[in-house]
């Protein structure tokens, strides 16, 4: 007994040592924390329980039998965050370069199957240097058992991917399926294949960094969500960004309170639209402004910055925000913000988070690019997911909701249970100069008659009374009430329930 | 008494004399351009007149569009406020003309001592001091020496075309008048193609003292005791006050004489403002008479608690003074700062945009803010970038900057830069404080622009007490969200680790409590309760007893460390705080003292080398880039223009260079520090 308390004791501290002194020292000097570090930052102090440290791999071949290390690679085991319950796995760059082999793969598949049948968030930790070479096709086998267990998680429980180091090759799948993926600027990167092999097979050169590092994750690609300074900061950054997640799609969004009063009143968003309608000004003003405390936590912040998602907290209960930005391209949908908003969308609806959609869109983007690229499906996804959605949706239409964007963006015909207006709203087929333009093409010439006909449709169509006589629009508030507003119609639609026919999934077009 | 008054300005001027109008029962016009419908002056007056476009021709300036308005609406008078047509005489003529009154003096007063010279022959006739010196062109270097021992020294030599400190000398003896006389002379020869000097007495440490007058037109004019406006930037004034800590009663006395001597001269009335330059003897010179109210007139107020709108609209209405000099005492302090829409780290490049957050501090006995916006207000380019004047008043000088201090301090402003860093800084400033200072106080002591000053002990372990209390009572708030496991929630930490910058400074809190308490301050709920929170931290084994009503949507905080007053601006950003402390803004994070032992090993970034970039200044359209890669471009070339606020504004380098990638085409939208090309190393 007292001979195996001992061996306990030791193989306890040869696992936290990981790869030892040395590789730890390496690790510290890229900046990079090791990953029971990670873990410490990330959890409530001394809340983290750690499972397998005694796994270990079971290749022989190529000398591998003599270099195993307790643990294998990977931390994993569960702990909470604000004491709520959050199962975790963070891979090892002292150890093999936190390759993953099977042993690896086995101990990530166990907690991913644990969080399944208790409900709860899994935050995967990459840092690693790719397939445990050695052990060949068991090491990718082991990737596709967690790509599985990350299908079937989706939409069921919660699944953040923070990238904190290498994640190459096949490893990006496992991220790339979760909702979520936060990196660590300068020291994390992503791509399918590396700088080398792009050299060899297209002659392209090209640095890690611009390849798949975090400034081309989060602006050109979108494959990430955000990225943050450091370890720690990305560490921190994600503990805020749990406590607006539910634990599963069973769960309601989780409620914290809230010292801000539902009535409070923001004169100055009277005066936030501007006279001009082509002048811009700043949607997000309206988010900071009506949620509470002006606590916004923005998503994919650097990418189609025309659309912007987000969460926040209504009366202490989190929602899902997404706004059409005048600022960027007049707010117009593209390709990327079609997209961006869509998986939003979709998110919220799976984990029961009501979406607050705030509209000034004057249309979809025009050109070749965007229809090669092929607007008309990526659009769809939108359009799909705002419709397929049944989550309470609340919908305020602030200046232009001009012609199929304005039927995307959570329109009344989409199911929106409260559609509200300012009265600045402009909602037609489009914008009053090109709408003259085709219904008095005979006038065209004639600039003065052109101008009287623009003021004629102006004064008919670009007010908020034309929807609202059919419905569509269920009031025309005034812009100071917004929070107000919104707080009660959140209010009455708590126990809203919709359920869309049976079918095994719906074909999005992906 | 007049019944109704127009009022032919914008801003803060035209909001702060409707105020009075209000007061004193008489109805009110505002006038407006297209880019004022939305403005303050024009929600708050009874009756409001759109005159014309954005720009001030074509509407403040125009002056047969306000008298129209005036027609339109039987305003029997105009107040003109300052700047725009106040100092106008043929406006005053023209209303005159109309049978308007004009609230101001008579055009001819306006016309005399709107000329730099004719006033300066007017008020040496008058008997005022006028600075000695030769208003002739001087021929040669003897003869230099001879009128500079004339004039006694020192003396300047100046040319005539001079400017920017060119064609400058000063002279304290014959031969630095000689050699002064040669280099002057051909350094402006050489910069500006004309050599022509003259001579002046040169003002050793200058001051800028003003007297105000009031007087009406039954011949009675009465002084309002004197104004100090030494603390300019660039001739703009930044800060006044009221009474000058430099001068005695005697030269208070002297100076008032002539300033009375002057306006009689000229027939004044109404209220008036003659400006003097005093040397370090406390000998003083006439500079100019101001025709008009000032924009400091208000500490004026404050000291002597008469109110200078309604004695020019009493005047102006034929009243008599209803005050003689013997009513008028210095009552207490008073100080003005002006807060203006600018950069001050960026060399107070003007800044436009809308108020999204504008909270300005309480209004009382001891402060006053005259204002012409609200929250979402648009700061233009067409008109003066003053946001508000803040006036403190004080029973001492320095009471009343400790009262300046705490309004400054809570002055929260978001959406355009302002000048409040800069302010708050002198308002700590050790000079500024004993009162010794010049004119040339902001070029002496910020000659190579302004960064704010680090902040003393005191004010840093107030703000580390603060922010580990405030941190602390919110981390136990995240820690109340819902669906938490059972009996394993979170046990929040009581050793804590501020992180300001580069240090950590290490806190513990020994008590927090918090109670309901009835007292009516800025933490009430809607029932006029407020939730007191005492804490108690220890920090480098000292207590801290930190006591507020701070809720966390509340951009500023007020509360007692130790039972002293402080006050800071806080906005979260992300996990840390941002924190401006008298002007002055920091992140701050407060960590676990795990995660603080971590956050140790994060490395420090290198931030990109900015001086290889050309940043946008300001958010704008890059209409134009005149450069190619691979190009090499001086000093002073013109490089890129922005588009912002309908302005072209140009990009120049200051330092020669190579091109070495262009970073974005003409044509998209940038942000503000967004960089446009990078030069090679």
């Amino acid at each position: 007994m007292h001979k195996i308390i001992q061996q306990l004791e030791k193989k306890r501290a040869q696992a936290k040592q990981g790869g030892g002194e040395a590789r730890i020292e390496t690790q510290h000097a890229k900046g990079k924390l090791t990953a029971r570090e990670r873990i410490e930052v990330l959890l409530d102090q001394g809340s983290f329980e750690e499972w397998d440290i005694f796994v270990e791999h079971r290749c022989t071949d190529f000398g591998m039998q003599d270099k195993a290390i307790p643990g294998d690679g990977v931390v994993t085991g569960y702990g909470t965050i604000n004491g709520r319950l959050v199962f975790i796995y963070s891979q090892d760059f002292t150890v093999f370069g936190g390759s993953l082999s099977e042993a690896h793969a086995e101990k990530i598949c166990k907690v991913m199957d644990q969080a399944m049948k208790v409900g709860a968030p899994i935050i995967g930790i990459s840092d690693s240097g790719g397939a445990r070479i050695q052990e060949g096709v068991a090491s990718l086998g082991g990737y596709a058992e967690v790509f599985q267990r990350n299908v079937l998680a989706s939409g069921v429980v919660p699944q953040i991917s923070l990238v904190m180091g290498p994640c190459a090759g096949g490893a990006v799948y496992s991220p790339a399926i979760t909702d979520f993926i936060f990196m660590v600027e300068d020291s994390a990167y992503m791509f399918v294949t590396g700088p080398d092999v792009v050299k060899t097979v297209t002659h392209e050169e090209v640095s890690a960094e611009d390849l798949g590092g975090s400034t081309t994750h989060t602006s050109r690609s979108g494959v990430a969500a955000l990225a943050f300074e450091n370890d720690v900061q990305t560490l921190l950054m994600t503990r805020r960004f749990f406590n607006f997640l539910p634990s599963n799609n069973r769960d309601g969004p989780p409620h914290r309170s809230s010292d801000d009063s539902p009535t409070r009143t923001e004169k100055s968003l009277d005066t936030l639209i501007p006279d001009n309608p082509n002048r811009p000004y700043d949607i997000k003003e309206i988010i900071g402004k009506v949620v509470d405390e002006g606590d916004f936590f923005e998503l994919q912040s650097n990418y189609a910055k025309n659309i912007i998602i987000g969460f926040a907290r209504m009366q202490g209960n989190s929602v899902g925000f997404v706004a059409n930005q005048p600022m960027v391209l007049a707010g117009c949908l593209d390709i990327n913000a079609s997209i961006k908003a869509a998986r939003f969308v979709r998110f919220c609806d799976a984990f029961n988070i009501p979406i607050i959609t705030l509209v000034d869109v004057p249309g979809f983007m025009p050109g070749t690019a965007q229809e090669y690229g092929g607007i008309i499906k990526h659009g769809a996804k939108l359009l799909y997911a705002y419709a397929e959605c049944t989550v309470p949706k609340i919908t305020l239409i602030t200046r232009k909701a001009y012609g199929g964007a304005y039927d995307v963006m959570a329109s009344k015909h989409l199911r929106g249970d409260v559609n509200l207006a300012w009265p600045s709203a402009e909602i037609a087929v489009m914008g009053p100069k090109g709408a003259v333009e085709i219904i008095f093409r005979e006038e065209a010439k004639d600039a003065a008659a052109i101008k009287a006909r623009t003021e004629e449709y102006r004064e008919k169509f670009a007010n908020p009374f034309v929807a609202g006589r059919r419905g569509y629009i269920d009031d025309v508030i005034f812009p100071r009430d917004t929070r107000k507003r919104l707080c009660r119609s959140l209010a009455m639609l708590r126990n809203k329930k919709l359920e869309n026919p049976w079918r095994k999934h719906g074909n999005i077009p992906l | 008494m007049l019944q109704k008054i127009l009022i032919a300005n914008r801003g803060e001027i035209a909001c702060r004399i409707i105020k009075t109008a209000r007061r004193m029962g008489i109805a009110t016009v505002a006038v407006y351009s297209d880019a004022d419908r939305d403005a303050r002056h024009v929600a708050e007056t009874d009756e409001a007149v759109h005159i014309g476009d954005a720009v001030a021709a074509e509407s403040y300036l125009n002056i047969s569009a306000i008298i129209e308005a005036c027609k339109q609406t039987g305003a029997q008078a105009v107040h003109p406020g300052y700047g725009f047509l106040s100092e106008n005489a043929s406006f005053a003529r023209r209303l005159e003309q109309a049978g308007i009154i004009f609230i101001g003096p008579g055009a001819d007063a306006i016309e005399a001592m709107g000329d730099k010279i004719a006033s300066k022959l007017l008020a040496q006739k008058a008997g005022v001091n006028i600075i000695p010196g030769h208003l002739e062109v001087v021929a040669d270097a003897s003869e230099a020496s001879r009128i500079a021992e004339e004039i006694g020294y020192p003396v300047m030599i100046k040319a005539s075309a001079g400017g920017g400190g060119k064609g400058m000398r000063v002279a304290t003896n014959r031969d630095e008048a000689k050699t002064g006389f040669a280099r002057a002379s051909s350094e402006a020869l050489s910069s500006f193609g004309d050599g022509r000097i003259f001579i002046e007495k040169y003002i050793e440490q200058p001051r800028h003292i003003e007297i105000q007058i009031i007087a009406d037109s039954h011949g009675n004019v009465v002084t309002l005791n004197e104004r100090e406006c030494s603390i300019q930037r660039r001739h703009q004034k930044v800060i006044e006050e009221a009474p000058s800590s430099f001068i005695d009663e005697k030269t208070r006395a002297a100076m008032s004489e002539q300033a009375v001597a002057l306006a009689k001269a000229v027939d004044y009335q109404s209220a008036g403002t003659v400006e003097f330059i005093v040397d370090a003897n406390r000998k003083f010179y006439f500079l100019e008479m101001n025709t008009r109210l000032q924009v400091e007139h208000a500490v004026t107020e404050m000291i002597t608690g008469l109110d200078l709108v309604e004695l020019m609209i009493r005047v102006a209405a034929g009243e008599k003074l209803p005050i003689k000099q013997s009513d008028v005492k210095i009552n207490g302090w008073s100080m003005e700062a002006r807060i203006y829409a600018e950069n001050p780290f960026r060399n107070f490049l003007p800044s436009s945009g809308r108020l999204s957050k504008y909270q300005p501090p309480l209004e009382s006995k001891y402060l006053r803010v005259d204002s012409g916006v609200k929250e979402g207000a648009e700061i233009l380019m067409f008109y003066d970038p003053m946001i508000a004047k803040v006036i403190s008043w004080g029973e001492t000088r320095e009471q009343a900057i400790t009262n300046m201090q705490t309004a400054l301090d809570q002055y929260y402003i978001r959406g355009v830069e302002t000048n409040l860093p800069f302010v708050c800084a002198i308002m700590r400033h050790s000079r500024f404080q004993a009162g010794e200072f010049t004119t040339n106080f902001i070029a002496e002591e910020y000659p190579d622009g302004f960064s704010p000053p680090e902040s003393g002990e005191h004010a840093r372990i107030n703000l580390i007490c603060v922010m580990t209390a405030l941190h602390y009572r919110l981390t136990n708030r995240a820690a109340t969200v819902s669906s938490q496991v059972p009996g394993y929630g979170r046990n929040v930490e009581t050793s804590w680790v501020v992180v300001i910058g580069q240090h950590n400074y290490q806190t513990d809190i020994e008590i927090a409590s918090t109670e309901i308490a009835s007292t009516k301050t800025n933490g009430q709920d809607e029932n006029g309760k407020s939730n007191l929170s005492f804490s108690r931290i220890n920090f480098n084994g000292q207590s801290y007893l930190v006591e507020d009503d701070w809720q966390p949507a509340q951009a500023i905080y007020s509360g007692l460390v130790n039972g002293q007053q402080i006050h800071l601006q806080i906005e979260k950003n992300g996990y840390g705080y941002d924190v401006t402390q008298a002007g002055n803004l920091k992140t701050i994070y407060v960590l676990t003292q795990r995660t603080a032992e971590l956050n140790e090993k994060m490395p420090v970034k290198q931030h990109a080398d900015q001086s290889r970039f050309l940043l946008s200044p300001m958010p704008g359209l890059l209409v134009s880039l005149g450069v190619k890669q691979g190009q090499t471009v001086k000093a002073g070339e013109e490089l890129a223009v922005i588009e912002a606020m309908k302005m072209e504004n140009s990009l120049r380098t200051d330092h020669d260079g190579v091109v070495a990638k262009v970073l974005v085409e003409a044509g998209v939208t940038l942000e503000v520090d967004q960089a446009i090309l990078e030069f090679e190393q």
